[in-house]
């Protein structure tokens, strides 16, 4: 039905909208987290040793790997919500490293030469997950745990005031942030059918903090355009002049950083858009 | 007699070795309205403070319709009935007019599924539809959908007053309401508290302007040095010696010949 090429780049935007959403709840509640790629690991590593040696069907692993990153995410959310600001990014960052690092060094995970999970998941249930995914965090922002969760990042002092379980929130928030990363790298393990520490690195977790910073982290629409633009430009910009996309996508980012400081979808920005909208709709 | 909503006894705080407040007391009885005035540093926004619970209180107690809240969690406070504003507005700056609003209504929704139920989607949500209430008595107008943080002072002023009526407090602390208001909005603020007031809810409030504690305060608390140093109805309370001495210091008096 797809080409091949289209099918990938469908595939990648799928994995990298889901575990951008997993960053984008904790962004969205205040806590800034650079341990991303630890997550997606766990995700994937925890549903291969589900499909390999349990021998469960692909839906069981993919939730052995959002249970395995979900707990984690709720056990060092509590050492890691006693930081803020910088020492938190830092103490997730080292959290990813020592997950790449255990991995590395397991040889039941396959250490540097990586594992190989044969069950394999099709890109339809890639697109059907990320569908749901985007639903419940649309559903969830637009609840008042979303609400609570926003109020907390502005000013958790005052949200405390309110009545709002300003800690309980937070490791809400981390542990399905976590789940949700856990999810991508489930998915991503069985559609690729190989994974490997090396690929969930530092890089990996720098980029998907920045699909939802420069997305903007107000509403639920600002993963959805951070990780589509980073997912597809670089793909649309190959249509043109090979050598230099990589400088063109930097300016474009650079350009959005000086003039979306706020990210690029905000509340305001929301806000009109649905007005235009709805003022062209009664036409 | 009547049983106080709120018993303060003997509260003291220390900041390290300074003692910002020492042994002050007073009770608020349902209904009233209630001033806590006194020079910069009195102490008065420590009192608000101490009574929500963003400080420990180090010694005495706080007893809010019958129960000791002394030590009780922050959060727990607003569902008893206390509600605050602050002196510095603190609005969520990126939260929309109704949306701050409706945060002031997190503390009733206690079950899972009204914290799970969307609230943005329909129209007719009944939460919804109560801060549209309470903003329209309120006399607020305003782009419900506008971030908070793109308004004027005044009108932010006014929302966060609105958002502390949204948990339908039984005692609402204010913390100087009135500053920044031109006197058009002072005396619309005075009118919309003794509206307040008649449905029964307690008021106390921080305030400099003794023409807006005058029009609306039945008694009157005067802190100077964390020290309570009248109690009083606010007409006594510009005849009080220790008062004006706090306010104008000894020489002041004693050079303008008031003694």
């Amino acid at each position: 039905m797809m080409g091949g090429y289209v099918e990938g780049i469908i595939a990648i935007l799928c994995i990298n909208l889901i575990f951008a959403y997993g960053i984008y709840l904790t962004a969205a509640s205040g806590q800034l987290n650079l341990g991303g790629a630890g997550f997606q690991a766990i995700g994937a590593y925890v549903a291969g040793v589900c499909s390999n040696y349990f021998e469960l069907p692909i839906v069981f692993s993919v939730l052995g790997g959002i249970l395995g990153a979900g707990l984690i995410g709720f056990l060092i959310s509590f050492p890691v919500l006693r930081t803020r600001g910088v020492y938190m990014v830092l103490a997730t960052f080292a959290f990813a490293l020592v997950i790449s690092g255990i991995i590395l060094n397991s040889e039941f995970l396959g250490g540097a030469t990586g594992m190989v999970v044969p069950a394999y998941a099709p890109v339809e249930v890639l697109i059907f997950s990320t569908f749901i995914i985007i639903l419940i965090v649309f559903w969830l922002m637009a609840s008042r745990v979303g609400l609570a969760m926003r109020a907390v990042h502005d000013d958790d002092v005052v949200s405390e005031i309110m009545g709002v379980n300003v800690k309980g929130i937070q490791v809400f928030a981390f542990t399905l942030g976590g789940a949700l990363a856990g999810l991508s790298g489930a998915l991503y393990a069985h559609h690729y059918s190989f994974i490997e520490a090396q690929y969930f690195n530092a890089v990996l977790s720098i980029f998907v903090l920045l699909f939802v910073l420069i997305g903007g982290t107000q509403t639920a629409w600002g993963p959805l355009f951070g990780a589509s633009f980073f997912t597809l430009v670089p793909e649309i910009l190959r249509l043109g002049d090979t050598e230099w996309r990589y400088v063109i996508f930097g300016i474009l980012i650079v350009l959005m950083m000086i003039f979306r400081p706020q990210g690029v979808v905000t509340r305001t920005f929301v806000h009109r858009a649905s007005k235009i909208f709805y003022r062209t709709a009664e036409r | 007699m009547a049983v106080p909503i709120l018993q303060i006894n003997c509260i003291t705080k220390f900041f390290g070795g300074l003692k910002v407040l020492e042994d002050v007391s007073f009770d608020l009885m349902p209904g009233q309205r209630f001033g806590l005035i006194g020079p910069n540093g009195a102490g008065k926004t420590t009192v608000f403070n101490l009574l929500s619970g963003v400080y420990s209180v180090d010694s005495g107690s706080v007893i809010l319709a019958n129960q000791d809240i002394t030590n009780l969690p922050i959060r727990k406070r607003i569902g008893l009935g206390l509600s605050r504003s602050f002196q510095n507005i603190r609005l969520m700056p990126h939260l929309s007019v109704l949306e701050n609003v409706m945060m002031g209504q997190h503390c009733q929704a206690n079950r899972i599924t009204e914290m799970i139920k969307p609230i943005g989607w329909t129209k007719n949500n009944r939460w919804r539809q109560r801060a549209l209430e309470t903003i329209k008595d309120a006399g607020l107008e305003v782009d419900l959908n506008s971030t908070v943080s793109e308004l004027p002072y005044g009108v932010r002023k006014k929302i966060e007053v609105v958002r502390a009526l949204m948990s339908k407090p039984s005692v609402l602390m204010l913390d100087e309401p009135a500053a920044g208001l031109n006197p058009q909005e002072t005396i619309e603020l005075a009118g919309f508290l003794r509206g307040i007031s008649d449905s029964n809810v307690t008021l106390l409030l921080v305030e400099h302007d003794m023409n807006f504690i005058h029009a609306i305060c039945e008694k009157v608390v005067v802190l100077n040095f964390g020290l309570k140093i009248f109690e009083g109805t606010p007409k006594e309370v510009n005849r009080n010696k220790a008062v004006l001495e706090a306010y104008l210091g000894t020489s002041a008096m004693e050079s303008s010949g008031v003694t």
